[in-house]
């Protein structure tokens, strides 16, 4: 029952790829932005957390709640004040921006908290387990795998059955039409952004319970989170999810066969997902 | 005046496309514009609806100048558009094309979800379709709806008859007085001469980025209109 | 009576201004320090490295994020020449060539079907593959990595007649013949990229940036000239490695497949420069020198800079600082855009 175990390890380490990845996807698909600081603005929320949790002491479901609005409001100007301007027909300008960006995350996050890794403390439950007969989870992959449903299917609904959303689909189709229509682009890409970023703070909060992070693991949690969004199609959140399913799965599968061959397992599914089709498993729109 | 502009000029690059432009649309008023392919009219319209920004003092609304506004804000003062080629939501359904033409400008009027399905009762049964997978003529009644959906006082038609088949054109025609009697002025831009004379109060004809005549159909003879519409006499 | 040409008094000066500096700069260690000479090799190894990706990202679309791939195999190409083959380090570099030259094959074949953000993406997941890959190679000294073994760096060619030349020791010498190559790598990466834009090659490229179909109608190809490009990019990337790591003499996964140091910090210069210019990369790797220098004592700093420089360029001044004085001045050191040449005409101007 080896393989079982793995393959229920895979699927909820899966559930935090798309916890990664789901801001990202939001983002990616109604304005085509390549968010490459979107790793680093999680490492960033967890430590927002963690100083919640250490400074003022708060648990860190309270910390992540209350950083969620600053995160939003940060997504928010970002967009308005940065991203909103670089964005364009050419894909180099903001793929350049936030390259410069992350760079500069990074490097501030380690003057401000140094190169020590941390963690959020969560106490009890941090080994807690549930035995269901046939294999043994942790509490905390089942509920990251939990939060990242939750999280999809709320951004589904946002995306599919509210106004806004339809301005969200409405712009990723045709921005100038959307104009038409009194839909400010830029106001809709950095409402956009400020949910994308409150998705990252949850994100956040499970990285930093589950294990240790440094100022160094975005750009890591950028590629795992890309290769969900582009697994699963541009603009699918639940074939986001799948993404994020695939690449935990071959991680858990390739870390089951040897330890050193974990990323690299997951690297290669992604690699190989690309070459069967190049648009991923369920492209919504087109790109 | 609803709407005027004032020597409008407007230019693609080094491209000029309109030299000062003059019009006006009085309240409640059918105006249409013709011209041939190049004329000009479309960039007209671009350009009163913020697609091309201007001088803010070419283009005032209720003496307003918004010449240089975004296009959001030129709805929100209640001018709305039928942009040329439909340009329907793809990823949205008819009923949601619908919706998103109502939600940014929150004006009381006439329209509302029903009244645009009672217009054009063919949409009802189609509202959940994807707004693209209509016919060409159904589709040009989704994007006159959703831009009434604003309850507009102005209200802008590009090309809605280009691509459409007489019987077709003849129906989505037939609706115009109905958005007429709510209130709304219109503006028509049209290639089919025919068509605009028998709807319209005064008729513009543009020729190369310049009007060229204006006139009241009934004013008007046959020779007048095609030489200012081909610069020739017939 | 009339022709085409990209030749301008201010090109014609250039060629001659760089003939000069190419001639001192190969003398330049006759006179100073070791300090400088390293510091020099550093610039011209971080200005190749820009001048290609510049005709990657810049020139043929192709916007890689994954260029410490060919760093990183060319460098441990080139140790595993040394260490396993007993090659001399100098001709184990050109190993380091072939290698990289070999991994862009199956890189532009799985890449190229990418578009855009997914290429960018794509090529970044292909050097983390890679790293992967060599960090299990134990030979080589797997995830911890492994130095040139002292036999091999104490007799690399050409380093005995240096010694003698210029009366240094060994480990100086070294460092001058590195800088040597370097220099050499410098001018010919950057003098080919100047011939390909000048060339029809070079005006499908830049006709291809816009439209595939114009570049078609112009008679190339422009796939395979994009595969052409990124072959070439990628081998050369590979030597600049294989030369950097042959100056260090120590190599570790981290270090020969940093995404900082050999695409983040690329990326920064090219833009800060100015993208699209041969002049913008040469701009770029000095203020990056500079602002490394100035800031050298306060860590992380520096680098957050360099991040931030590298938004406001893009904010602010997108064709980056040579853009600028470009635009001030009229100044075209490399012109590579075609003027109609010939007597005046008749009611011109």
């Amino acid at each position: 029952m080896i393989w079982l175990d793995t393959l229920v390890q895979g699927i909820l380490l899966g559930g935090l790829y798309a916890l990664f990845a789901a801001g990202l996807s939001l983002v990616f698909g109604i304005m085509r932005l390549v968010n490459l600081a979107h790793g680093d603005l999680i490492v960033f929320a967890a430590y927002l957390v963690l100083m919640g949790v250490t400074l003022l002491g708060l648990s860190p479901w309270v910390a992540a709640l209350i950083a969620m609005p600053a995160m939003f409001a940060l997504g928010w100007l970002l967009q308005a004040a940065v991203l909103n301007r670089v964005l364009g027909k050419d894909i180099l300008p903001p793929l350049l921006v936030t390259f410069g960006l992350s760079v500069a995350l990074q490097n501030g996050l380690l003057e401000a908290f140094s190169a020590d890794s941390r963690r959020i403390p969560v106490g009890a439950l941090e080994g807690a387990s549930l035995d269901l007969g046939l294999v043994t989870v942790g509490v905390m992959p089942l509920m990251t795998f939990a939060s990242a449903i939750v999280a999809i299917v709320a951004l589904n609904g946002l995306f599919y059955h509210t106004a806004l959303g339809r301005a969200f689909r409405a712009t990723s189709d045709d921005a100038v039409t959307a104009g038409l229509m009194g839909i400010e682009p830029k106001r809709v890409f950095a409402v956009a952004t400020g949910i994308a970023m409150v998705v990252v703070t949850l994100a956040a909060l499970y990285l930093g319970m589950r294990a240790n992070f440094d100022p160094s693991i975005g750009p890591a949690r950028l590629i795992y989170a890309f290769e969900a969004v582009i697994i699963g199609g541009l603009g699918s959140l639940w074939g986001t999810l799948a993404g994020g399913i695939i690449i935990g799965v071959a991680q858990a599968a390739g870390a089951a066969v040897n330890p050193e061959w974990q990323i690299l397992a997951g690297h290669i599914a992604f690699l190989a997902v690309m070459l069967l089709k190049p648009r991923g498993l369920f492209p919504r729109a087109v790109d | 005046m609803l709407l005027e502009t004032r020597a409008l000029t407007a230019n693609y690059g080094q491209f000029g496309a309109l030299f000062g432009v003059d019009i006006t649309v009085a309240a409640g008023e059918c105006l249409a514009i013709i011209g041939a392919n190049g004329a000009g009219k479309s960039t007209l319209m671009r350009s009163i609806t913020g697609v091309i920004r201007n001088e803010p003092g070419m283009v005032l609304h209720k003496g307003e100048p918004i010449g240089a506004l975004p296009s959001a804000e030129i709805l929100k003062r209640g001018i709305a558009m039928v942009p040329e080629g439909r340009r329907l939501f793809a990823s949205l359904s008819v009923e949601e094309n619908l919706l998103i033409g109502g939600q940014a400008r929150k004006a009381s009027g006439p329209w509302s979800l029903e009244a645009v399905y009672d217009l054009f009762p063919i949409l009802r049964e189609r509202r959940k379709n994807p707004g693209t997978a209509l016919s060409g003529g159904q589709q040009q009644m989704v994007a006159i709806g959703r831009a009434l959906m604003s309850n507009p006082e102005l209200l802008l038609c590009d090309e809605i008859s280009l691509g459409l088949a007489p019987v077709v054109i003849r129906d989505i025609y037939a609706a115009l007085p109905k958005v007429r009697q709510s209130g709304a002025a219109i503006v028509l831009v049209e290639q089919d001469i025919g068509k605009a004379l028998a709807v319209a109060d005064r008729v513009y004809c543009m020729m190369e980025g310049r009007v060229t005549l204006v006139a009241k159909p009934a004013e008007v003879t046959r020779e007048e209109v095609h030489s200012a519409y081909f610069g020739v006499a017939a | 009576m009339y022709r085409l040409t990209t030749r301008t008094r201010a090109g014609t000066a250039t060629q001659i201004a760089v003939l000069v500096l190419v001639v001192a700069a190969i003398a330049l260690p006759a006179v100073t320090s070791r300090g400088v000479i390293q510091d020099l090799f550093f610039i011209l190894t971080m200005l190749t490295l820009a001048q290609i990706w510049n005709l990657l990202a810049g020139y043929a679309g192709l916007v890689s994020v994954g260029q410490q791939a060919f760093v990183g195999i060319g460098a441990y190409a080139m140790f595993a020449g040394v260490i396993l083959l007993g090659w001399n380090p100098v001709p184990a570099s050109l190993l380091g060539g072939l290698a990289a030259l070999a991994l862009a094959v199956p890189t532009a074949f799985f890449a190229f079907r990418l578009q855009g953000a997914y290429f960018a993406i794509g090529t970044w997941v292909i050097a983390e593959v890679t790293r992967l890959l060599i960090a299990q190679w134990k030979a080589l000294g797997g995830g911890t990595g492994t130095s040139l073994p002292r036999e091999a760096t104490s007799n690399i060619i050409g380093t005995d007649a240096i010694r003698a030349l210029f009366g240094v020791r060994e480990a100086a010498a070294r460092d001058i013949l590195a800088y040597w190559l370097a220099l050499a790598l410098v001018v010919v990466v950057t003098g080919c990229i100047y011939w390909l834009l000048r060339s029809r090659l070079g005006l499908a490229l830049a006709a291809a940036r816009d439209n595939v179909d114009a570049a078609r109608s112009v008679g190339v190809d422009v796939r395979r000239l994009k595969w052409a490009v990124f072959l070439i990019a990628a081998a050369a990337t590979g030597l600049t490695g294989a030369l950097i790591f042959v100056q260090t003499a120590r190599i570790s996964p981290e270090a020969a497949f940093a995404v900082t140091d050999w695409t983040a910090h690329v990326i920064f210069i090219v833009v800060i420069g100015g993208i699209g210019t041969i002049e913008g990369p040469i701009v770029g790797v000095l203020v990056f020198f500079a602002l490394r220098a100035a800031l050298a004592d306060y860590g992380s700093w520096y680098l957050m800079t360099l991040g931030l420089a590298a938004v406001a360029v893009m904010l602010f001044a997108p064709k980056g600082l040579w853009g600028l004085i470009s635009a001030r001045t009229g100044l075209h050191l490399f012109p590579v855009r075609r003027r109609l040449a010939g007597p005046k005409i008749e009611g011109g101007n």
